[in-house]
């Protein structure tokens, strides 16, 4: 089982990867929007690839509640529990 | 019984020539922002685009199909009577009926050439390339006149932020013909009608016309959702396409997937891992979305500046409302 710090790492990676914001940034309290600048099709981009990475589904009607990087982290926790 | 009689058409096809025809008003980003309350920042980044073209009163679907047309059977090297169907892909021929294609086999001067159009959005066009690459082969016509053409101008919503930006108006056309060796590789294609209303004219024009104000439909957008269906889903079926024609993406020099966002394009040939080499059309940042004649408009754009030269091998990839989708391995003329 993956700690929260993991999955943090995890997708920091993934955010680094597709939006180019430093793995560093992408912290569990940063906003997608509003800190990280990653507007809503670099977020579809991140979900499609954190349901591989993860082995999750992330519906298209709860990805406009992962407003936080820790909503998605929880949003992973949560699935893979 | 008699026996009924039979045709045997080529065992090969090719593309024989290309044309397209862009239209002559350019509206840059600038022209579009104030009634979306946007940015030309804004739309570059969500879309690539700088620019698009939007049709005059005089160019018509009819007039951009001619032109078009015209460039596609003079690269071939054939006489309009040597055609034996004409096969229009549009969303945008404003009249239910007759359909474009007929009217357009009388001008160019075929000789009553089989004629209809199409309705596949903007897949139409990869459509009508496997269409009129499978008449050839089965004999039903030795020459197939395949055209895309879009007045989307026409039922775009000027105040709709998710769509105002994107779409525009062009013509392609392809004449396709028998060959020695394969040319057209076998089509991969098919639909999803679960996810029908993604892309969808707002109402139906019965709807639109008899309500209390009047008004023309126009076409709506879950952005978000296409962007995912046309960004991951289809490169699954672009690779598809190249496994069926026996390529790998090493082998591929040129990529022509349907210009409907910049981003999408990007995220696809991120998916699908294109080697560096393998050249991505990029028509989109100056024509915009032109729905079924994306594709010629924009291989016909790359041969001019130099990225497709004949004889190189492209993929087509085409994608839209239905949802539906088609996509081909083509040898370039």
């Amino acid at each position: 089982m993956a700690t929260t710090e993991e999955i943090r790492a995890d997708l920091a990676e993934i955010v680094n990867e597709i939006a180019g914001i430093p793995a560093d940034d992408v912290q569990l309290d940063k906003s997608f929007v509003d800190d990280l600048d990653v507007d809503s099709l670099s977020m579809v981009e991140v979900v499609v690839a954190a349901e591989e990475k993860f082995g999750v589904e992330i519906p298209d009607d709860q990805v406009k509640n992962l407003k936080t990087v820790g909503d998605a982290v929880s949003f992973i926790e949560n699935a893979t529990a | 019984m008699t026996a009924l009689g039979s045709v045997q058409g080529s065992p090969h096809t090719r593309l024989l020539g290309v044309g397209s025809y862009r239209p002559s008003r350019i509206v840059p980003n600038s022209e579009v922002i104030e009634a979306i309350d946007s940015s030309d920042e804004w739309i570059q980044q969500r879309s690539g685009i700088k620019q698009r073209r939007w049709a005059t009163d005089e160019e018509t679907v009819e007039m951009m199909s001619i032109e078009a047309s015209r460039g596609a059977i003079e690269e071939a090297g054939i006489q309009p009577e040597q055609i034996d169907a004409v096969v229009v892909a549009t969303v945008t021929h404003l009249l239910q009926t007759p359909a474009l294609a007929p009217m357009l086999a009388h001008k160019l001067g075929t000789q009553r050439a089989a004629a209809f159009d199409i309705s596949a959005a903007c897949a139409g066009f990869c459509h009508g390339i496997a269409l009129g690459s499978d008449m050839v082969r089965a004999g039903s016509a030795r020459h197939v006149l395949a055209i895309g053409v879009e007045r989307l101008s026409d039922i775009t919503n000027p105040l709709d932020r998710g769509t105002a930006f994107i779409f525009a108006d062009g013509a392609g056309a392809a004449v396709i013909g028998p060959s020695d060796e394969p040319g057209i590789g076998p089509v991969v294609w098919g639909s999803d009608g679960e996810q029908y209303d993604l892309i969808t004219q707002t109402e139906d024009w019965r709807y639109a016309i008899q309500c209390a104000s009047p008004h023309m439909p126009t076409l709506a957008m879950q952005g978000n959702q296409v962007f995912r269906w046309a960004a991951f889903e289809m490169a699954k079926i672009a690779q598809q396409a190249l496994d069926r024609a026996g390529v790998s993406v090493d082998d591929l020099d040129v990529f022509v997937p349907h210009q409907a966002n910049m981003r999408i394009t990007d995220a696809m040939a991120r998916a699908m891992k294109l080697p560096d080499h393998v050249k991505i059309a990029r028509d989109i940042a100056e024509q915009g979305n032109t729905s079924a004649a994306s594709i010629p408009l924009a291989l016909d754009r790359m041969r001019e500046d130099g990225e497709a030269k004949s004889g190189d091998i492209a993929l087509f990839i085409a994608f839209g409302a239905g949802l539906a989708y088609a996509a081909q391995v083509v040898v370039v003329p």
